[in-house]
């Protein structure tokens, strides 16, 4: 029993020596790094309390204000960011999007690395013919810009916000898989791998316990990677009108609606346009600090 | 369990050969890693496996444990069959037969505390409840020389000896009635090595365990085993009692090992071996041994010995020399026994 | 090297048939593509001669045989909105997008490579700096966005180029624009990485220390070593100027198959969108094979093995 108070307090104290190299590290942090966490803190805190923020209803029109101007443009206070032909609030349909556009996003990335994830496993587990199918589907991937993968299943099968999303989720997935079945055959080749099946543990306790928290930093350094690409793939594919569809809106639909504006009411689209850009710019500098901190081994 | 006359683990004729392919559409090259060896542990006993590197002694350690397949011949423990990895009868003989690696820092995931680790297989075979879980841990790291607060220290800030510890604590835990040991003391110190002997010479006494003990160093093997079997690429060239092979030699390859252990203050003639290091993807006909031989006939080229017992003194030998079936080529080189 | 080439072969082959096999299989998922194109409240008569018609009544392994046999043959079916052979109707695009995919990649390589080898050089200089800025601005400002600025400041606010539609060569320069600088800034950024590892190689310092001019050193070796990489990414490019051109001829209003494809998606016409995703499969792996062999020419270490992938 002494043992155990004792080793929850070795284990508490070195969780908040952790805590304190962490703070450590965040101090040498580059000051580009500082603005690119509080941007994506600020677009969380949006996304998160969307409802109570935004001053319209996203769908909400007021016909007798249609285009007005934006603060910074003359207009006034009462619509800070204009708004839009149908007189709806563009600051409001801003917030929602970037709800809609995270949410999105992080559901397809999260998506994108289970699958990844498990295919790899699987085939690092199986071996033989499973692996080789495995290959010639991350091949396959390859073969096709994913862009236009996405275009084909979309024309085929549809539009919804599901299978939206879970289209998305495909994008970055052979990366994942790539990852997980080099690392877990690594793993089962000589190691901590090959220990804990020799102790009889079941394919789920050895990659559950042991191989998926043991290559967890590599993933979610390719998670951040993946994500500016998938932020901009949807709002690529929104903006095509073939992704999000009225009334729910998100970035890429702003700015593909506010396209036919673009002479007489440009902000309808600068707005969104600058969200999208300032994002996918701050996570992939994110990423790009976490790989070389954490993950010198991917280039 | 049998009765207490059977031997714990019998080995048949084991052979694993490998493929290896060059590129994509390269030709294929068999290298055979283990051919056609037999060996036995008895409850309670330690065998001694020596040869050098790439002898194919890891692969046997794996082999007789069931982890790696066998394309010929056969694994019984305790009289049964060994089952396929990977399937439950397999996983489930686990708490039965245990392993030890040589390096320990690589058999540990240095995600998770040594004393998570070591109730792992507690854990894995819902052995016992969580507090006698614990308790059965506490025992077996005191049995090993660990310190309780180890527990909660990562693998990797445990010096090499320590994790080696960690790693014989997490193999005890279960009581097992067969320890394998590949190369356990190779990648210690120097210093730490004879302790970690010790300590498994103990173990193995106190708890009555089998125990398969593979190692290049001919002088731990002598310390540690009953019995000491010298491997030559993939078979088994010769078997005994650790004195008297040591004593005296009677393969012209154990010979050659026992003449390279140095002795301080004896002059001893040492057997210096011809040829090329023995590659077990080009295996030489005859006796694989006849190419580096310094007392090779012209049988030994062409016919590869059995191993079976010397008329004079039982030993066990392949050798056509040392059954006298052939004249040597000249005299054996003369040693003198240490 | 024979083993190598026929290697690659066979793996194009397999993209290429899991490419198709991948099309049917969605075709095939997605519903009955009787009812689905002609929709539900068709009238029986007019889905049962569009089921004979695309050989849906037969079972689904003999469907799938003569999908490929079809396909090889270039009969991909007719287009659900006109009536013509889909093949022409795609194939008759092909040149607009060429005139802007083309030029496209020229710019590319003219700017990316230079910019890239320049900044490596210049380590840490002003123009570096710049290059760096504009190597992540081009990763981060998705082209729809770009084309939007472009169209903003120079169609809009300068008057000096068109907006859309395809009259004249001035037409071409804003989409050109657009789609050169997004692969330019991958480019430099890679080419610039590429040739820092190169300059930190001991070989580098050993031709520099044996009286070589600097030029000479940049020239001769670290140029070509550098080269060897930067191949790699030209298949990836390929990729990347295929969806730019399917967004920025949508902006643009440039009819060729990129926006072929965006109407046809809106629209289902699912023979156009299935012509239009073999054509691309087949030309990216058909690209992919060509860098491959000529980095197995090129780079003699990678004699019997495969290009590490990238994407």
């Amino acid at each position: 029993m002494v043992d155990t108070i004792s080793s929850t307090v070795a284990a508490g104290g070195s969780l908040l020596a952790r805590f304190r190299s962490l703070l450590e590290r965040l101090n040498r942090m580059p000051i580009l790094i500082t603005i690119a966490v509080l941007w994506l803190v600020l677009m969380l805190a949006i996304a998160v309390s969307a409802d109570l923020i935004s001053p319209y209803r996203f769908t909400q029109m007021d016909l007798r204000n249609r285009l007005s101007l934006p603060v910074f443009m003359g207009g006034s206070w009462a619509h800070i960011l204009g708004t839009d032909e149908l007189g709806r609030d563009v600051l409001s349909r801003l917030i929602t999007s970037i709800r809609m556009s995270l949410l999105i996003a992080f559901g397809a990335t999260i998506i994108g690395a289970v699958v990844g994830v498990t295919l790899g496993f699987v085939a690092a587990h199986f071996r033989g013919i499973v692996e080789q199918a495995v290959l010639a589907l991350v091949d396959f991937s390859a073969a096709i810009p994913f862009l236009v993968l996405a275009l084909a299943v979309l024309a085929f099968f549809g539009n919804s916000l599901v299978l939206f999303v879970c289209l998305l989720g495909f994008h970055a997935w052979e990366r994942y898989a790539r990852i997980a079945r080099g690392l877990a055959i690594s793993g089962r080749m000589h190691g901590y791998a090959a220990a804990v099946h020799q102790l009889g543990a079941s394919p789920w306790r050895l990659y559950g316990r042991h191989i998926l928290p043991n290559i967890a930093s590599t993933l979610i350094v390719s998670m951040t990677l993946a994500f500016p690409e998938i932020i901009l793939l949807e709002s690529g594919l929104s903006f095509l009108g073939l992704g999000i569809q009225p009334p729910d809106t998100s970035l890429g639909n702003m700015v593909g609606f506010g396209r036919e504006y673009l002479s007489s009411a440009p902000w309808i689209m600068l707005a969104p346009a600058f969200v999208i850009t300032a994002t996918a710019l701050c996570v992939s500098l994110l990423g790009d600090w976490l790989r070389d901190r954490l993950d010198p081994t991917l280039s | 369990m049998n009765a207490g006359t059977a031997d714990l683990l019998e080995a048949r004729d084991l052979a694993r050969s490998y493929t290896v392919r060059r590129g994509l559409l390269g030709r294929p090259t068999l290298v055979r890693a283990v051919d056609g060896v037999s060996l036995t542990v008895a409850r309670g006993e330690t065998l001694g496996l020596v040869g050098e590197s790439g002898c194919g002694k890891s692969t046997t350690a794996r082999l007789v444990l069931g982890i790696e397949p066998t394309d010929t011949g056969s694994v019984t423990f305790d009289g049964g069959a060994m089952p396929r990895s990977g399937t439950a009868a397999w996983a489930h003989l686990r708490r039965r037969m245990q392993m030890v690696y040589q390096d320990p820092l690589a058999a540990l995931d240095r995600r998770l505390t040594v004393g998570v680790q070591i109730a792992e297989p507690l854990d894995i075979h819902r052995i016992g409840t969580a507090a006698e879980r614990e308790e059965r841990v506490a025992a077996v790291m005191a049995e090993v020389g660990l310190q309780p607060h180890h527990a909660a220290r990562h693998p990797q800030s445990l010096s090499g000896g320590q994790r080696q510890r960690a790693v014989i604590a997490r193999a005890l835990v279960t009581n097992p009635e067969l320890l394998v040991c590949d190369e356990p003391i190779s990648a210690l110190d120097v210093s730490i090595q004879a302790l970690v002997l010790n300590l498994l010479g103990d173990l193995q006494e106190r708890l009555k365990m089998g125990m398969l003990f593979v190692s290049h160093d001919l002088r731990a093997v002598r310390q540690i085993s009953q019995r000491v079997a010298v491997m030559y690429l993939g078979r088994i060239v010769e078997e005994g009692d650790p004195d008297a092979v040591l004593h005296d030699p009677a393969h012209p390859y154990t010979q050659a090992l026992v003449s390279a252990i140095p002795h301080p203050g004896k002059t001893t003639t040492r057997v210096i071996l011809q040829g090329d290091p023995p590659n077990p993807a080009n295996r030489p006909t005859g006796c694989a041994f006849h190419p580096r031989c310094p007392v090779a006939t012209p049988t030994c080229r062409t016919q590869a010995p059995e191993l079976k017992p010397r008329r004079s003194d039982g030993r066990r030998v392949a050798c056509h020399v040392a059954h006298g079936e052939a004249a040597a080529a000249r005299a054996p080189a003369s040693l003198e026994t240490c | 090297m024979l083993h190598y080439l026929l290697s690659r072969l066979l793996r194009a082959a397999v993209s290429i048939i899991m490419v198709v096999t991948f099309v049917f299989v969605v075709l095939r998922m997605s519903g009955d593509p009787a009812m689905v194109i002609m929709g539900a409240d068709a009238p029986p008569e007019a889905i049962d001669a569009f089921r004979k018609a695309w050989g849906l009544d037969q079972p689904l392994w003999i469907q799938y045989f003569s999908f490929f046999e079809a396909i090889f043959s270039g009969e991909l079916g007719r287009s659900m909105r006109d009536g013509r052979d889909v093949l022409s109707v795609v194939l008759e695009r092909v040149p607009s997008t060429l005139a802007l995919t083309v030029p496209a990649f020229l710019v590319n390589l003219v700017v990316g490579v230079p910019a890239g080898v320049y900044a490596a050089l210049h380590r840490n200089s002003l123009i570096d700096r710049c290059v760096m800025v504009m190597a992540v601005t081009g990763f981060a400002v998705p082209s729809f966005i770009l084309a939007m600025l472009l169209v903003l400041i120079f169609s809009v606010n300068l008057g000096w180029l068109p907006s859309a539609g395809q009259d004249s060569w001035l037409n071409a320069i804003l989409p050109i624009a657009t789609m050169g600088f997004g692969g330019a800034a991958l480019l430099a950024r890679f080419t610039r990485s590429a040739m820092l590892e190169v300059l930190g190689q001991p070989y580098i310092r050993t031709a520099s220390a044996k009286g070589l001019p600097w030029s000479a050193v940049v020239w001769r070796h670290a140029l070509q070593n550098a080269a060897i990489p930067t191949i790699t990414i030209i298949g990836f490019m390929l990729g990347g100027l295929v969806a730019g051109a399917v967004v920025v001829e949508s902006v643009f209003s440039w009819p060729g198959v990129g926006r072929l494809l965006v109407i046809s998606v809106a629209n289902r016409d699912l023979g156009v969108v299935q012509a239009i995703v073999l054509m691309i499969a087949i030309t990216m792996v058909a690209a992919n094979m060509i860098v491959d062999v000529l980095y197995g020419l090129v780079d003699p270490r990678m004699h019997g093995q495969a290009r590490p992938a990238r994407r």
